[in-house]
């Protein structure tokens, strides 16, 4: 296969979830001498891009978004490696959580998934993450985002109990804190002291890269 | 064993031996901006039109959600039962997970109503098994707990042990006591239904407890989702389900669950699914 036919078809399998050709198809364009990069942002991206689009439009379902991730994750775990060898810079580090009292986590996880194929390093603490947890995470990864989503009215409140946490750590300027879930809105948002919100996955993908390159600008 | 729910005026059995009781999941604004801008602006008209609507199209019971954020969810719930009862005499569902909200809620019920809900956790039972025994209502109890939502059935029920045991001890009548078997989507675990059908199954079998469940969870994400709710009922019921908290409009799902009482020998002789067909014939 030629690295073009390589390319086509990753885009190709990813866009159907065909986890074990993906992974095949990357092991066959690095031992073809394709670079990590070429890969990422000229197979797997573009394709997860098309997937968030089709999504949002209401053409692709959530299990299709599921399984289209979890091909770029295999990919992605044998290309991470190599990309940090090349020095390949990272869009951003997101480090993402469920809040403390919350066990919701589809809508999470398709956040994560967006993220990821826009080229983030995502770190995924899980549900019912304590503030002392996303303290203690910030501390070890020293992300450049930090996610937090509730799903209920109920547990919403812990994204202020989690940004009061990382002020008391004096952690707070060190990153920027977005927030998300199904019933939080931007009105909420500013309200608790975040710094971004978005309603959908790819939104959250474009306002991540928005306030990371102000931050950075700085 | 039997549950039964009132409102001022009407009585309702939940049990393993009568027909299924299909409470109304509508009058919920999370994610519906408009009903929430209007609730903020303590215009209460949405809940009118979900109140008729679902009376119309057959719901036993009403779930009574009133989770907006930034407001005062206790006042709010009170004054919707307030005014729910003015438009149905369908007993009620109070739904919330603020404590307070609860209260409030019950207080402002004219009737024995259903709690919607609690969890396996220590602190929610000692907070909510209270409200239980001094409203004398049922509560809807989930087998989850610190730790998260067990995925297998056989770890459901070690939770669903503890909530029975603890129920017992405070003194509250089992028959006040509805497991939630816990739905989730098909969409994004292949077997997670599989597992909700077999912990109901278990429940039934082991407690003869009756149970409700969020249903309509079963299909989120995914196209078509009336088509799968009608044929999630049905499979449950035949696994021990006696109630949800459901698409309470659709008909489509509605009529699904009918016909599941008429096969599973519990609208005997056909009588509810007849009239319901004469009545639609002369609509």
């Amino acid at each position: 296969m030629s690295p073009d036919e390589i390319l086509k078809e990753m885009y190709e399998q990813t866009m159907v979830g065909n986890a074990p050709r993906v992974l095949e198809l990357t092991k066959l364009g690095l031992d073809e001498g394709m670079s990590p990069d070429t890969i990422l942002f000229e197979a797997l991206i573009p394709s997860l891009e098309e997937v968030g689009a089709r999504f949002e439009r209401g053409d692709y379902f959530v299990p299709e978004m599921l399984i289209a991730g979890r091909a770029m994750s295999g990919a992605l775990d044998v290309l991470r490696p190599l990309l940090a060898d090349t020095g390949a810079e990272t869009v951003g580090t997101f480090l993402m959580g469920t809040v403390k009292g919350d066990v919701h986590d589809i809508g999470k996880n398709l956040v994560n998934i967006m993220l990821e194929g826009a080229g983030f390093q995502v770190i995924d603490l899980g549900v019912q993450v304590a503030p002392e947890k996303f303290v203690e995470a910030v501390k070890e990864h020293q992300p450049d985002v930090v996610g937090m989503s509730a799903f209920l009215t109920t547990t919403m409140p812990m994204f202020k109990v989690n940004i009061h946490e990382l002020s008391k750590a004096g952690l707070r300027d060190d990153v920027i804190i977005m927030v998300g879930g199904a019933p939080v809105t931007q009105e909420y948002a500013d309200v608790v002291g975040a710094d971004g919100y978005a309603a959908d996955a790819s939104t959250a993908v474009r306002k991540a890269k928005e306030l990371i390159a102000i931050k950075r600008g700085k | 064993m039997h549950t039964v729910l009132r409102s001022a005026s009407k009585e309702i059995t939940i049990g393993h031996d009568v027909p299924f009781v299909i409470i109304g999941e509508r009058i919920n604004p999370t994610g519906r901006k408009l009903f929430q801008e209007r609730l903020r602006n303590d215009d209460l008209s949405t809940i009118e039109i979900d109140v008729a609507d679902q009376v119309a199209a057959g719901s036993d019971m009403l779930d009574v959600n009133m989770g907006v954020p930034l407001t005062d969810e206790p006042a709010l719930l009170a004054k919707a039962i307030k005014k729910i009862q003015t438009l149905t005499d369908l007993p009620l569902c109070i739904d919330s997970s603020i404590v307070e909200a609860l209260d409030a809620g019950l207080a402002a019920y004219e009737g024995k109503a259903l709690i919607n809900s609690m969890t396996g956790e220590d602190d929610r039972m000692d907070a909510i098994l209270p409200l239980v025994k001094k409203y004398d209502a049922a509560i809807l109890a989930l087998p989850n707990d610190e730790t998260g939502i067990p995925m297998t059935a056989p770890e459901r029920m070690i939770i669903v042990e503890k909530i029975v045991r603890r129920v017992e001890a405070e003194g509250i009548p089992l028959e006040n006591l509805l497991i939630d078997p816990l739905a989730m989507t098909v969409g994004a675990d292949t077997e997670a239904v599989k597992n909700t059908l077999e912990t109901m199954y278990l429940v039934r079998e082991k407690y003869g407890l009756n149970m409700s469940i969020g249903a309509s969870n079963v299909s989120f994400g995914l196209p078509n989702r009336h088509a799968l709710n009608a044929a999630f009922l049905p499979m449950a019921m035949s696994m021990g389900l006696t109630s949800a908290i459901m698409d309470g409009r659709t008909p489509e799902v509605i009529t699904a669950v009918r016909a599941a009482d008429l096969l599973l020998g519990l609208d005997p002789w056909g009588g509810n699914w007849i009239s319901a067909f004469r009545a639609q014939q002369q609509a």
